[in-house]
């Protein structure tokens, strides 16, 4: 209750101080209001996921900035593998149930949650904790099973991947938030916002035979692009990825970074594994094609540490 | 005994049994818990056999229990619990409503020569050679494929199309499930055993049972001794036939006002048609030496049945699906199996094929659409029995539900840190089929999918990296195998141990980046 409280007086007064004076930390007071210009990537560390989202939303204007009343919207996060919130192999659920209740006080009609998993979806949904998660929140979780759920799109300007299946939801919601965790990827070394794009296919395969990276660079050309990527860097999987095989292969980074730019947040979340963007292939690919800036001293970064 | 409450109770436990058993081959959406499994299979009498030879225990005494209670109140088994012989019920009520209501039925010769000849063979066969013949003619095992290969469809089917319309209005409790199927050829020993079961019983009532079943044929010689069975008073009896005429297995001889008791399933249909209270469910007639004589053999006319036996095995050769995906370069280098692969719990190969009759319970289960019918992998004599079939499905690392319900004991239960160190088969990668080498792009989806990270990228050609197995971490789940994007052969596959082994437990080392401040 008293964090639903917080969350609401935070959205009314609309004021980063009403936050900072909230916390009464000193997270607060680096979050200046009077920012001119906005924040192109809001990049948080030291907190709980809820705590993180909580207070680096705010930078970007809250979650009502993005979220409309009556609107439909839908989150993705990564549910690709049947093991436990532990192993940080899916997206952390408490962020999951968080960014939800972000939507629903912003006055979303409906909050959907799917992906298409690798392992047994059912398990995966059930043992990544999610689908709990979510529906406690009100959010309804999607099944992704089902090739009947994903319609044939066009990509126009795609080299290769000019044609997907996508799942229905994405096509139909008003608002997209994309929620992926970083993890390390045995072929393309990470995988954060735009990999987490093969969870709302349906052929996977056409995009390992053609060319991977490049199918990636080209997917970001899709209209219905997420409005929010929000990526969870709490725990993070630096070897095995991205299935990994124990708690070993994972380090506490306790961070979060959140963008509107896809391909912003991944050079970032890049940084944050050690890896060099430019060395992820799809990364300078998607840059090259205009779907976002990969150089990250261009950009407007709030640094927010708790 | 003459009151219609026993036919009630009959028909009552029947349906429930038949429910029960349904229910656990078309349940796509796991409701049952694995634990249930057993129980409601307990009494299937031919698992029960086969898990008691294994394991010699309390927990698959069914098959006693059947005996026992043949000898107490005859072949009950067939009509109560048998979910083929419920199931012909079933079809048989549904042929009265096309046939002369009056005179379906009628008193009919046995086919002594064939029904004991297939008992016979079948004994002989199973206790010399395999059990292929039990695997074909078990009625569980026939109805549990009639469940997986064609109810399980239609059930889909129309959950699918309720989906398709509560889907619209964003309600996702009831959710689609894409209808796989297995190869073609696999079809034809169900659609051989459904079609006979269903042109017999359409007609015959229970001609299969009385003359096919060796189960119905074992225990009507078990039968012959029971305590309660069905008897004519002769001192009552006028001799109308209305008890022949009700009778679907046509055993009850008005004329001679006997019954075959090798052939009577306990149906208790004939019990109140008797106008003369002349039919009893009850003790033999002991003051009387009459009542009851088998009949003698005829000369079977319907050797067609063992030339459909016959027919059955006339399959040649396997045929794969093909892959819907059109790749840039097709895979040149077949994948060369020596084994096949075969579930986790089944500890060899050998031992699996003594053991299992087919039911396909375990292909109906898989959560993954991992487990599929063979035709020729195991050989002739393992025909339908099923296998890992990793073209369509990979195993689910955490996932022991195959292992858990095995009526037969054919997979015998796993514990899940167990399976995850259990190798049924070991990954090979095939360098010339693999997208990397033919392609010079990235890919690893292969490695991506591997639970215990056995198939490992390596640096190749410039920044590129390329699969690697270490085979002693492989449990060969087949999740490289699903996962490889190349067609029609994959660049990594699995082959499958005929004896399974012991993995070694992936080496664990602690990841070493340290993040104290943003790096960027």
């Amino acid at each position: 209750m008293k964090r639903r409280n917080f969350i609401k007086k935070g959205a009314s007064a609309g004021l980063m101080a009403g936050a900072a004076l909230a916390l009464g930390g000193r997270a607060g007071l680096l979050a200046s209001p009077l920012q001119s210009k906005p924040y192109d990537l809001v990049a948080v560390m030291g907190g709980t996921p809820e705590a993180m989202f909580d207070l680096g939303i705010q930078s970007l204007g809250g979650i009502g900035s993005f979220v409309s009343k009556g609107q439909r919207v839908v989150i993705k996060p990564n549910i690709g593998w049947d093991v436990t919130p532990d192993r940080a192999a899916n997206t952390h659920p408490g962020l999951v149930k968080r960014i939800v209740e972000h939507c629903f006080r912003a006055g979303a009609k409906d909050v959907f949650v799917f992906d298409n998993t690798c392992d047994n979806w059912a398990k995966c949904y059930q043992n990544s904790g999610i689908e709990k998660a979510v529906k406690d929140a009100g959010a309804r979780i999607v099944p992704g099973n089902s090739e009947s759920y994903y319609q044939s799109i066009e990509i126009p300007g795609a080299k290769v991947l000019r044609s997907a299946k996508v799942h229905e939801q994405i096509l139909e919601c008003d608002v997209f938030i994309n929620v992926p965790v970083l993890k390390h990827h045995s072929s393309t070394k990470m995988t954060a916002a735009i990999k987490n794009m093969m969870g709302v296919v349906w052929d996977r395969r056409f995009w390992h035979q053609n060319n991977l990276h490049q199918c990636l660079a080209d997917y970001t050309l899709f209209e219905k692009k997420p409005q929010l990527n929000v990526i969870d860097c709490y725990n993070v999987m630096v070897k095995n990825g991205p299935r990994g095989v124990s708690v070993s292969d994972l380090v506490e980074m306790k961070s979060l970074i959140i963008s509107k730019d896809w391909v912003a947040a991944d050079a970032a979340s890049a940084r944050m594994m050690d890896l060099n963007p430019a060395q992820i292939d799809y990364i300078p690919l998607a840059h090259a094609i205009g779907s976002g800036n990969m150089n990250l001293e261009e950009l407007n970064i709030h640094r927010i540490k708790m | 005994m003459r009151s219609p409450v026993l036919k009630r109770i009959r028909v009552f436990l029947a349906v429930l049994f038949l429910l029960a058993v349904t229910s656990v081959f078309i349940d796509f959406r796991d409701l049952i818990p694995d634990s249930y499994y057993n129980s409601i299979l307990f009494l299937q009498f031919v698992p029960s056999v086969i898990k008691f030879i294994t394991l010699p225990a309390v927990a698959a005494a069914g098959f006693i229990i059947i005996l026992v209670l043949t000898v107490l109140t005859g072949r009950t088994y067939c009509s109560v619990i048998c979910p083929l012989g419920i199931f012909q019920d079933i079809v048989s009520r549904v042929g009265g409503f096309f046939g002369r209501k009056n005179r379906r039925f009628g008193y009919g010769k046995p086919f002594t020569i064939i029904r004991y000849g297939i008992l016979a063979v079948t004994l002989i066969v199973t206790l010399t050679g395999g059990i292929y013949l039990v695997t074909l003619l078990d009625p569980y095992s026939i109805y549990g494929r009639i469940g997986t290969y064609f109810l399980k469809p239609v059930v889909l089917l129309g959950n699918n199309l309720v989906a398709a319309v509560v889907n619209k209005f964003d309600i996702y409790s009831v959710y689609r499930v894409d209808i796989k199927g297995v190869t073609a050829l696999a079809y034809i020993i169900p659609s051989a055993f459904l079609f006979l079961v269903v042109a017999f019983s359409f007609r015959k009532g229970r001609l299969y049972c009385n003359t096919v079943c060796p189960v119905g044929t074992l225990l009507g010689v078990v039968s012959k001794v029971s305590l309660l069975r069905i008897r004519i008073d002769g001192s009552e009896c006028s001799k109308c036939g209305r008890c022949a005429v009700a009778c679907k297995a046509s055993c009850i001889d008005f004329m001679g006002k006997s019954v075959d008791l090798s052939r009577c399933v306990a149906c208790f249909n004939c019990l109140d048609t008797c106008p003369d209270n002349a039919v009893f469910y009850g003790l033999p007639d002991f003051r009387k030496k009459s009542a009851v004589r088998v009949k003698e053999p005829d000369e079977g006319k319907r050797s067609f049945v063992s030339g459909i036996m016959l027919l059955l095995f006339g399959i040649s050769r396997v045929a794969r699906s093909r892959d819907d995906v059109v790749p840039q370069k097709l895979s040149t280098i077949a994948e060369e199996r020596t084994s096949p692969v075969c579930m986790p719990g089944a500890t060899s190969i050998e031992n699996f094929q003594e053991r299992c009759t087919a039911c396909s319970l375990c292909v109906s289960a898989c959560p993954k659409n991992v487990i599929h019918p063979s035709l020729l992998e195991y050989g002739l004599t393992g025909i339908m029995q099923p296998r890992m079939d990793y073209h369509k499905g990979f195993c689910n690392f955490d996932c022991v539900k195959c292992t858990e319900i095995c009526p037969t004991g054919a997979l015998m239960p796993l514990d899940v840190e167990a399976k995850k160190l259990t190798q049924i088969g070991v990954a090979v990668f095939i360098k010339e089929n693999c997208i990397v080498h033919t392609e010079k792009t990235d890919c690893g989806a292969c490695s991506e999918h591997c639970p215990t990270k056995a198939v490992q990228m390596v640096p190749y050609e410039g920044t590129l990296v390329i699969p690697e197995v270490t085979k002693e971490i492989c449990i060969g789940c087949g999740a490289c195998e699903y996962a490889c994007p190349t067609v029609p052969y994959k660049a990594i596959f699995v082959d499958g141990n005929r004896n399974h082994i012991a993995a070694e437990k992936p080496e664990v080392e602690e990841a070493t980046l340290k993040v104290e401040d943003f790096p960027f």
